[in-house]
């Protein structure tokens, strides 16, 4: 699985990222990250506002800081939907 | 009408904290009266007003326009068509939450999606322009005829600008991958108040955050101006006779990125040394509207054409509407 970070490298990417990172940790997954910075690409997203978090090419949260606890419910739902 | 004054006496210029500042300041034993208290008495009053405006403002605001997010400013903006869609896009502008840091995802996003380039464009110039926590502040410094003046030439050059770009099929010098396959166009995902208010939270301390030093540095440059310059000296440069005040305002501010909250107690310290309104409205809006970082950023979707286009559109709309206020206030 690939976890990709949307953003110029704006401050709430960067703080984004380690909310992503952490959450990640607590489930002891086998995860890529990638930055996303450029202009053309982050739009290929449909997204307007970043900093956007992609899971494989899924958007699941943009425009805002997401928190480490959400991120957390939205990997366990997101594998969940990839199993069945 | 008087409690109305007293209200915005006390609320937004909050006169109390100049008098308690004035207090403390005499009981450390620095006299006001002289230029350096002066100035010191400025600073620490301007400092700690702005930022309690700005967090109690952006709350408020940012509340408001949780309900405007772009991609239903675009959704509204799919309905309508010619200048009434140009007309709504510089009024939404006015709500929609914006970060310069945003504008180019936000500029394919609008565009990618069919809105003509005229009408993002309106929101482009208005949203940085006039927006609603710079109307309340300027309220607090000047008064609020000049802020619902400068709302009202915002909107008008935001409008103009984006019918020119319209009449002048200016499509063609966006560049061709912003049109390019289609693109899937995320709706905002549903709000609860909860989200609302934790939107509003981050949305200050983001803000803050941001634009603290702006703040710092412009109050600074205020109180220096305020109290240290000679009145000869600003005036001899930029006095309301001197008829390139304002082209000079407004060169000097284009390629400035600065926050509109830092400028404007550089612009009331301006006015206060008998330089004109129009000429610190020019530099306040040039700084607002254009900076070479975000012309930098535009340069990436669209062709030199349009961006000269809309550079030269901006500084000279902004020149007029600073002659017309010196003329009409002078």
């Amino acid at each position: 699985m690939i976890i990709k970070i949307l953003g110029s490298g704006c401050p709430n990417c960067k703080k984004l990222e380690i909310n992503a990172r952490e959450a990640v940790k607590q489930l002891g997954l086998g995860v890529d990250f990638v930055k996303v910075t450029d202009f053309k690409e982050i739009s290929s997203y449909g997204i307007m506002r970043t900093p956007g978090l992609v899971f494989d090419d899924k958007v699941v949260s943009f425009g805002k800081v997401t928190d480490t606890a959400t991120i957390v419910e939205l990997l366990n739902a997101y594998i969940q939907e990839r199993r069945v | 009408m008087s409690v109305f004054v007293w209200l915005n006496d006390q609320l937004l210029k909050m006169v109390w904290l100049s008098d308690l500042t004035e207090f403390l300041l005499y009981q450390i034993g620095v006299d006001v009266s002289t230029p350096l208290g002066a100035s010191l008495h400025f600073f620490i009053y301007d400092v700690i007003k702005i930022f309690i405006l700005l967090s109690v403002l952006i709350f408020l605001i940012s509340y408001i326009q949780s309900y405007f997010p772009p991609e239903r400013t675009r959704q509204i903006l799919g309905r309508y068509k010619g200048v009434t869609a140009r007309l709504i896009a510089a009024l939404l502008g006015t709500v929609t939450p914006f970060c310069s840091c945003s504008s180019i995802p936000l500029f394919i996003g609008f565009t990618n999606a069919g809105l003509p380039v005229g009408v993002t464009f309106s929101f482009l110039i208005s949203s940085p322009l006039v927006d609603l926590a710079s109307i309340i502040l300027l309220a607090s410094i000047f008064d609020w005829t000049i802020a619902l003046a400068y709302v009202l030439v915002g909107l008008i050059l935001a409008v103009i600008g984006g019918s020119l770009i319209s009449w002048l099929k200016m499509e063609r010098y966006v560049e061709g991958f912003v049109f390019d396959s289609p693109m899937v166009s995320l709706e905002a995902p549903e709000m609860t108040r909860k989200d609302r208010i934790v939107f509003a939270k981050d949305q200050v301390k983001f803000i803050v955050n941001k634009v603290w030093i702006y703040v710092l540095v412009g109050v600074g440059i205020g109180a220096t101006i305020h109290n240290v310059i000679p009145e000869v000296w600003v005036s001899a440069v930029l006095g309301v006779d001197h008829w390139y005040s304002v082209p000079l305002a407004t060169l000097i501010g284009v390629p400035i990125y600065a926050d509109i909250f830092g400028t404007l107690p550089i612009a009331s310290a301006l006015v206060e040394k008998g330089v004109g309104l129009g000429t610190a409205l020019a530099l306040l809006m040039a700084v607002t509207t254009l900076s070479l970082p975000s012309i930098i950023l535009l340069k990436n979707v669209v062709k030199p054409k349009l961006l000269s286009l809309f550079v030269l559109y901006c500084t000279f709309g902004i020149m007029l509407i600073g002659f017309m206020f010196n003329i009409l206030m002078g």
